[in-house]
C-alpha cells in the first residue's frame, strides 16, 4: 500500500474536515489516521490515507483536493508519503 | 509514522523557503550517433534526443504533482560535441549546424537548456576541438537553449595555455555577436578546470564518455532552507552552526535522491547522481550571500567571507554524503553573482570584488560565475582570469570555472540584464594591468607535483 498525506493549513471554521472526508469517501479513499492542531490561530491538519482503491488517478485526486481547499478557503494538498519519510527519517 | 509537525515543517520548506529540485538532467551519450556524413550525424543526434527525452517533461510534472515538490528545470546533457562531430565536421560552420540541431531538439522536447557543446582540450587540442571552440561565438548567437563548456586543464594534465588564450578571444567574440542582449551568449559559456563528467548544472553540464548510454542526474537546491535553519542557532558557536547546516543538507539531499530514483524508475533510465549544490536564484530568500550574512557578516565580501563559505561548503557535503550513496557533480555552494540578489547588492556597493570572489572560489564548488565585466576588457585579460582560476583548480584538485560576461558597450557601474534565472549584474571592476606577454607565451603549464600519484 502506498500511503498519501493530505495536509490542510488555513483559518479555522466549521466543516473543513467534514467536507474533506466526504470527498475522500466519494472517491473511495480510505482514511488511516487523522491529527490536527491550531498553531498561531491557524488550523493545521494532516490525514494519512490510502488512494489505491480510488478509480481516479493521483493527479486527478490532487486537483480535486486543491479545488475543494479553495472552496473552503484553506490550502489543501495531497502528497505521497515517501517525500516526508525520506526527508524526516534516517 | 510521520507526525503533523514533520508534515508542516517539510511543506514550509517548499512553500516559504524556496526548497526545490533545481534540475532533473538527462545525461545522454551521442557516441552511437557518430557518422562521417554531416547530414546523417545531424539526423541521428536529433532522433536520439527527441526519442529518449520525449517523456522527460511529462514525468517531471507528474513527480511535481504527486510529491508536491517544485521541479524548476528539466535539462539534457550530451557527450562533448567535439568528439561526436569530429568525423563529420570539417569547418567551424559544420559545428554551428550541429549547434542549431541541438537547440531545435531542446525546444522540441521542451527543456530550457541543453548542454554539451563542449570540448575537452585539457592537455592538447585536436583539430575538431579547435574547430568547435572557434564555432562557439556563432553557435551561441544562433541558439537560445544551448550551453557550451570547455575544459582547459586538470590536476592530472596541467593547464593547456593555448586553449586558455583562445578562450579569451572566443568569449570576446561571443559577447560581440550577442551584444544586442547584453552579451548574453557568454552567460551560457563556461571555461572549466577539472570538469566533472556527471554535473547536472548548466552551463557546465556535459555527459562524459565514462558514463552509461543514458542516466538521470538531479540537482537540488535550498539556500533558503539553510538560511532559515540558521535563524534557530543565532549567536551559538561554530559546532552548533555546523551541525545545523549538516542536518538541513541531509534533508535537502534526501529529497533529491527520492526525485532522482522516482524519475529514473518512471523513465526507465538508470539513476546517476545527486548533486548537492546550493544554487541561488535572483529571488529574495534564495541566496547564498544571505546565509553567509546570517552567520554574522555585515556584507558578503567582508573579511571572514572565505571562512564562512568554506564551512558552509564542507557541512553541505557532510550532510549530503550521509543522505545519498550516489553523490556527484559539483556538490558544494555556487556563487554566481548575477543569480544572487544579495551578491548583486554587495557588488554594487563595492563590498564584493572580483579578487575576493577569486579567493572564495578556492573553497566552494565552482568558480568566478556570472560576473559581468566591462565590454572593453582585453581578451588577454580574460585569459589571465581563466588561467588564475584554472591554477586554483589544478593545484587544489577541485573543479573551478570562469563564466564572465564582457558586456559590450557597458562600463563599471552600469547594469547588465540577462533575464530569468540568469538574473542581472553590475559591471565589476577588473584589474587594469596587462598580462598579455604572459598569455602570449603559449604551450602548457605542467601538471603539479602531487599529480604524480601512481
Amino acid at each position: 500500500m502506498q500511503k498519501s498525506i493530505l495536509s490542510v493549513v488555513g483559518k479555522d471554521k466549521v466543516g473543513i474536515i467534514g467536507a474533506l472526508c466526504s470527498y475522500l469517501a466519494e472517491e473511495n479513499i480510505n482514511i488511516l489516521d487523522i491529527s490536527q492542531t491550531i498553531v498561531d490561530g491557524f488550523f493545521n491538519m494532516m490525514l494519512i490515507c490510502d488512494t489505491n482503491n480510488s478509480k481516479k488517478s493521483f493527479s486527478e485526486i490532487a486537483d480535486g483536493i486543491e479545488n475543494l481547499g479553495k472552496q473552503l478557503g484553506v490550502m489543501a494538498k495531497i502528497q505521497r508519503e515517501d517525500i516526508f519519510t525520506s526527508m524526516q527519517r534516517i | 509514522m510521520i507526525n503533523l509537525n514533520e508534515v508542516i515543517q517539510t511543506n514550509k520548506m517548499f512553500e516559504q523557503e524556496n526548497l526545490d529540485v533545481r534540475t532533473i538532467t538527462l545525461g545522454l551519450s551521442l557516441l552511437d550517433c557518430i557518422d562521417s556524413d554531416l547530414e546523417k550525424l545531424k539526423a541521428n543526434i536529433y532522433n536520439k534526443i527527441v526519442t529518449t527525452a520525449k517523456d522527460l517533461l511529462k514525468v517531471g510534472k507528474e513527480i511535481e504533482k504527486e510529491y508536491g515538490i517544485p521541479i524548476i528545470n528539466k535539462r539534457i546533457s550530451l557527450t562533448p560535441i567535439a568528439l561526436v562531430g569530429a568525423a563529420a565536421c570539417k569547418t567551424k560552420e559544420d559545428f554551428v549546424e550541429i549547434a542549431v540541431v541541438l537547440d531545435k531538439a531542446a525546444k522540441e522536447v521542451g527543456v530550457n537548456f541543453i548542454g554539451g557543446f563542449t570540448a575537452l582540450p585539457a592537455k592538447g587540442m585536436t583539430k575538431a576541438e579547435e574547430l568547435l571552440i572557434k564555432a562557439i561565438p556563432q553557435a551561441m548567437a544562433s541558439t537560445t537553449n544551448l550551453c557550451s563548456s570547455v575544459n582547459i586543464g586538470s590536476s592530472k594534465t596541467g593547464i593547456n595555455m593555448d586553449a586558455v588564450k583562445l578562450m579569451g578571444t572566443v568569449i570576446k567574440e561571443t559577447a560581440e555577436l550577442t551584444k544586442d542582449n547584453d552579451s548574453i551568449g557568454c552567460s551560457k559559456l563556461v571555461v572549466l578546470c577539472n570538469a566533472p563528467d556527471d554535473n547536472p548544472f548548466m552551463a557546465g553540464a556535459f555527459h562524459g564518455v565514462t558514463e552509461a548510454d543514458a542516466v538521470i542526474n538531479v540537482g537540488v537546491s535550498g539556500p533558503g532552507v539553510v538560511n532559515q535553519a540558521l535563524n534557530e542557532v543565532k549567536g551559538k558557536d561554530f559546532t552548533t552552526l555546523c551541525e545545523q547546516i549538516k542536518k538541513t543538507a541531509f534533508k535537502v539531499t534526501r529529497l533529491g535522491q527520492l526525485v532522482a530514483l522516482e524519475a529514473s524508475r518512471r523513465l526507465n533510465i538508470p539513476f546517476g547522481i545527486v548533486d548537492l549544490s546550493l544554487a541561488p536564484t535572483p529571488a529574495i530568500g534564495d541566496s547564498i550571500a544571505e546565509i553567509l550574512e546570517n552567520m554574522g557578516l555585515e556584507r558578503i565580501g567582508a573579511p571572514g567571507t572565505t571562512a564562512a563559505l568554506a564551512l558552509l561548503n564542507d557541512q553541505v557535503k557532510k550532510g549530503g554524503i550521509m543522505a545519498s550513496s550516489s553523490v556527484g557533480g559539483l556538490s558544494g555552494a555556487f556563487i554566481p553573482v548575477s543569480e544572487d540578489h544579495e551578491m548583486i547588492n554587495a557588488a554594487k556597493m563595492g563590498a564584493l570584488t572580483i579578487e575576493k570572489l577569486e579567493a572564495m572560489t578556492c573553497v566552494c564548488s565552482v568558480g568566478l560565475d556570472m560576473i559581468a565585466i566591462p565590454g572593453d576588457t582585453k581578451a588577454s585579460t580574460i585569459s589571465g582570469i581563466i588561467a588564475d582560476e584554472a591554477a586554483i583548480g589544478m593545484i587544489n584538485q577541485k573543479t573551478t570555472a570562469v563564466r564572465v560576461i564582457p558586456v559590450v558597450g557597458k562600463k563599471v557601474g552600469d547594469m547588465a540584464e540577462f533575464g530569468g534565472l540568469l538574473g542581472y549584474a553590475p559591471i565589476m571592476q577588473v584589474n587594469q594591468y596587462s598580462c598579455e606577454e604572459f598569455i602570449n607565451r603559449g604551450g602548457r603549464i605542467p601538471a603539479p607535483i602531487h599529480s604524480f600519484k601512481n
